[in-house]
């Protein structure tokens, strides 16, 4: 704008044009390392000059995010950054808009902007970071803690059955929905890469590890030894193969998960496949599976084309005006009932 | 009072009339009102309304809950309120009169519907007798008319179904009262004409029912005598009317044509403040952005995203939603963005009146929020007022870079005044802050004049930048916990705000002179507080009015102004909430006068305390 206006966007960015001049002050060992630095080596693969994006989070660790992110970013306040983010977007919808969240932030105390960002269907992306635990206070609870979770808050284990934060972006209506590994890198970048091509609110939710007040929430996932037992990838158009010997598969059978045993691969091939526009009874069915009963489904569970927020907003000013006119200001002020003095 | 001949008709000549419509919230009681408003004005007569309606959408039909009302002074002078006591008072029901008989002058005239006062309508309003039978209204002029019965008979010929014939009842009552008042029936036509365009048996059948209502006060020479009262000397110009909530939204687009910026306009329904949310939404031909929010504080913080992405930011809020909107308030003030919060006050605490009103959010405007968190306040005198009022917080918001509160309340809120139309070219311009310099350091760089950031925006290449609620470095903008840097901040903050005295009108000590008895109002006791002083000054009495816009800061020359005054009297619809501010400001010994009924202040009620005040001073 004003300032620069001429001045041809940057063509060929870096991954460390992304990188902002401030020490990052995350624990030593914090999965949210790993985080940053993949969404650092995406940006410049989005073709999106730097100054049109901006970063958004709220209140704990991950949202201190977007002070490492050399673009536009407001830290704002715990639970509003998707609210802020929707000021953000419908003042201009050019930007790309990066909403950075933890499963506090999100799911406590933001729950209802959550829920209503979702189902609108603004074009912004949000990254849920999710360690089950909160960090920035120092190891209480957390609303995806897991039941009898014991923690400084919940000495005798906690009572409180856990968000599904998958089950609960479903049910909002999300369009686009993932789920990745903090340490991951390949398919961190592959979800991401998916999340800033769609084009509506795109929820992705990260396991990430917090070594100092959770260590090890994900290390069944996480383990290499163990993760092809424990985790299914959701590959477009395949079924749901899983095992070190490739040789179980998830189906559905009258709404119920089953597993079945392969005998040879002609047999997969026979299977259902997976289908992320399915609709949201199956996501919510894949969002239901938990190890040890199941695998857990990684990668993105549903994707679906619907109209966004902000051009339907834009679309009924232009409606709007092109049937009114453009607005007369004297007019308005006149109304329609006036008389002189 | 003089007499005068119009149509045959003999009638007196009265320069004020205070007349209140009531009934049941189905009646239409509020068309009624605003439709004589409009025919007054169409006459040239200055006027003064107030609604009065439940907080229930229909409460139980002919219940004192129920009640709906509509007050309007119609003058041949200049009319600040809409009266203390009404001379004409017209009821559907005997809830209407148990509710409002009292505020009827002695031999004023009462117009009753006796089709309403069956027993059960006595019952539920309380009654254990019928009071048309009784000596209670002996102090009246009572006038029984059979209004529902004779409605039906006036649009029988229609052959409506009932519901709809009766619904007709409100323009027969209305005919009674222009043909009172000499009041032309063509405005009313004209304007059903445009309300029901081609629904041709509506139009009919209403337009026959205000005829009749006319002709039956005519024909049976009910009243005796008629009136009339002349038009008012109002400066030369084009009018309408306008309530404070239409005049906030129109101010807030005619804000955006003079800074070639979008508005912004995120609210979360909740009365008094909705009607500019529904105003606001209708102009999406003028670039308005409206958004309904899921709550509250989504509302300011989507405003506040939107000020950090270069709309114009605006956000409307009443009673509780100002508690819900104060950390983000907080988060405005810490990041330095634009953002105007308009808190139409309603009676609190909690949920307190809904529709009724007050102004007990001054001091949670100033200090409501944690930390050391100074923003500018201001506040609307009158509904026409709050037009002007918004375009001025947003010049204060945009040239400081800080959230702005403009306080109105519901009185304000809902009445209506006639306007002088402006002319939009002459209102002010605003305009945004450009950055200091093009080198990025400076991004965070202040005016040396107003201590304002640069309005740095998403999409300008070489200013990427972060904010937040942390505390930043003065410099830089970077997180700090730095000591020094957070008092350096915390005293900046202030002296921008602070700054703004500067910036606004000084008031003029010489101007305002001396006296025995200043008397400083804010906000929507103006109407009240200066037909008074008119009153009293007009008694020789050496009292004056001094009414502030600018709550925060005050405006240079108020500690000077006042101290010239033996007393000064701070009438306020709260308990004290001003009057604190100033002894704490100025260390004067003023005195309040406080009424939280839901209610204004009526003009005797002003009146009499300055009598009072002034009748105590050593001589």
């Amino acid at each position: 704008m004003a300032a620069f206006e001429g001045i041809p966007a940057t063509a060929d960015l870096t991954k460390a044009d992304f990188v902002s001049d401030q020490t990052v002050r995350w624990c030593p060992g914090c999965g949210d390392y790993a985080i940053l630095s993949g969404v650092q080596k995406l940006m410049p693969q989005l073709g999106i000059e730097k100054e049109k994006m901006v970063f958004v989070s709220g209140i704990g660790c991950s949202s201190r995010f977007p002070y490492y992110m050399n673009t536009y970013g407001f830290h704002t306040l715990h639970g509003r950054a998707p609210a802020l983010a929707t000021g953000i977007k419908l003042a201009n919808p050019d930007l790309s808009v990066w909403i950075v969240t933890g499963d506090g932030d999100a799911l406590s105390i933001g729950g209802n902007h959550l829920l209503h960002i979702l189902r609108r269907n603004l074009d912004v992306n949000i990254l849920l970071v999710n360690n089950q635990i909160y960090g920035l206070t120092k190891g209480q609870y957390s609303p995806t803690s897991l039941p009898g979770k014991v923690t400084k808050s919940s000495p005798a284990g906690s009572i409180e059955e856990a968000v599904n934060p998958i089950a609960f972006a479903a049910a909002a209506g999300a369009t686009f929905i993932a789920r990745c590994l903090d340490t991951d890198v390949k398919e961190l970048q592959r979800c991401l890469h998916a999340a800033a091509s769609h084009k509506g609110t795109s929820f992705v939710e990260i396991y990430q590890n917090c070594n100092i007040f959770n260590d090890g929430a994900f290390s069944k996932i996480s383990d290499r030894k163990e993760s092809a037992e424990t985790t299914v990838r959701l590959e477009e158009g395949k079924p749901l193969v899983f095992g070190k010997e490739r040789n179980k598969a998830l189906v559905f059978d009258n709404m119920s998960p089953k597993i079945v045993e392969l005998e040879n691969e002609l047999e997969a091939k026979k299977l259902p496949v997976h289908d992320s526009t399915a609709g949201s009874a199956y996501t919510y069915l894949l969002s239901q599976l938990t190890y040890p009963d199941f695998p857990v489904p990684m990668g993105i569970f549903r994707q679906e084309s619907k109209p966004t927020y902000e051009d339907q907003s834009e679309q009924q000013i232009a409606d709007y005006t092109k049937k009114h006119g453009t607005g007369d200001i004297k007019q308005l002020l006149e109304g329609n009932d006036t008389w002189q003095v | 009072m003089s007499d005068t001949q119009n149509n045959g008709v003999a009638r007196e000549v009265l320069s004020e009339v205070t007349i209140m419509f009531s009934g049941d919230s189905g009646d239409g009681i509020q068309v009624v009102g605003n439709q004589f408003a409009s025919a007054s004005s169409a006459l040239g007569n200055d006027t003064s309304s107030f609604p009065d309606f439940p907080a229930e959408i229909r409460a139980p039909a002919g219940t004192l809950a129920g009640v709906s009302g509509f007050q309007l002074r119609f003058s041949s002078k200049l009319v600040q309120t809409e009266g203390d006591s009404v001379d004409v008072l017209v009821v559907m029901n005997p809830a209407a009169l148990k509710q409002n008989i009292a505020e009827l002058k002695q031999n004023g005239i009462l117009i009753v519907n006796i089709d309403g006062f069956k027993d059960s309508d006595l019952k539920k309003a309380g009654y254990t007798a019928n009071p048309l039978e009784t000596e209670a209204l002996k102090p009246y002029r009572v006038f029984k008319v059979a209004l529902t019965s004779l409605t039906l008979e006036s649009v029988a010929e229609l052959g409506l179904n009932r519901k709809k014939a009766l619904l007709c009842k409100n323009m027969f009552a209305l005919g009674i009262a222009c043909w009172l008042f000499d009041r032309p029936l063509e405005h009313v036509e004209l304007w059903l004409k445009e309300k029901f365009g081609s629904r041709e048996e509506l139009l009919t059948a209403n337009k026959l029912a205000l005829n009749s209502g006319y002709n039956f006060a005519d024909t049976m020479e009910m009243f005796g005598t008629g009136y009339t009262v002349p038009a008012a000397q109002l400066p030369k110009g084009q009018y309408r009317h306008i309530t404070g909530n239409e005049a906030l939204a129109l101010g807030a687009v005619a804000t955006s044509m003079r800074s070639d910026k979008s508005l912004f306009f995120a609210s979360y329904p909740i009365t008094p403040s909705s009607d500019v949310l529904h105003y606001l939404a209708k102009y999406k031909n003028f670039g308005v952005k409206t958004f309904q929010s899921e709550d509250e504080i989504a509302a300011i913080s989507a405003a506040i995203g939107a000020a950090f992405a270069g709309d114009l930011a605006l956000t409307s809020t009443s009673g509780p939603g100002l508690d819900l909107k104060q950390e983000a308030i907080g988060l405005a003030v810490m990041t330095e963005l634009p953002v105007v919060i308009m808190d139409i006050q309603r009676g609190g605490p909690s949920t307190g009146l809904p529709t009724k009103t007050e102004q007990s959010d001054l001091l949670s405007a100033l200090f409501g929020r944690h930390g050391e968190c100074v923003l500018p306040v201001l506040a609307a005198a009158s509904p026409g007022d709050c037009f002007y009022m918004i375009i001025e917080a947003f010049r204060l918001a945009i040239r400081y870079m800080t959230p702005v509160v403009l306080l109105s309340d519901g009185y304000i809120a809902n009445s209506a005044e006639p306007w002088q139309i402006p002319d939009v070219d002459s209102l002010p311009e605003v305009l945004p802050n450009q950055p200091l310099s093009d080198r990025a350091e400076d991004i965070f760089t202040r005016d040396p004049k107003t201590l304002a950031r640069s309005w740095i925006v998403p999409g300008m290449p070489g200013f990427e930048h972060r904010v937040g609620g942390i505390e930043k470095d003065y410099v830089t903008g970077n997180v700090s916990y730095d000591p020094d840097n957070h008092q350096k901040m915390t005293d900046t903050r202030l002296q921008k705000v602070q700054g703004i005295r500067d910036d606004i009108p000084a008031l003029d000590p010489e101007e305002l002179g001396s006296g025995d008895l200043l008397v400083l109002s804010w906000g929507s006791t103006f109407g009240a507080v200066s037909s008074a002083v008119e009153q009293l000054k007009r008694e020789g009495l050496a009292v004056q009015m001094l009414h502030l816009r600018y709550l925060y800061p005050f405006q240079n020359g108020l500690k000077e102004v006042l101290s010239q005054y033996k007393k000064v009297l701070i009438p306020e619809l709260n308990l004290g909430q001003l009057n604190a501010l100033i002894r704490a400001e100025f260390l004067l010994d003023t005195e309040k006068l406080s009424k939280v009924q839901g209610r204004p202040f009526k003009i005797s009620e002003i009146y009499q305390k300055c009598k009072q005040i002034l009748a105590e001073l050593p001589a």
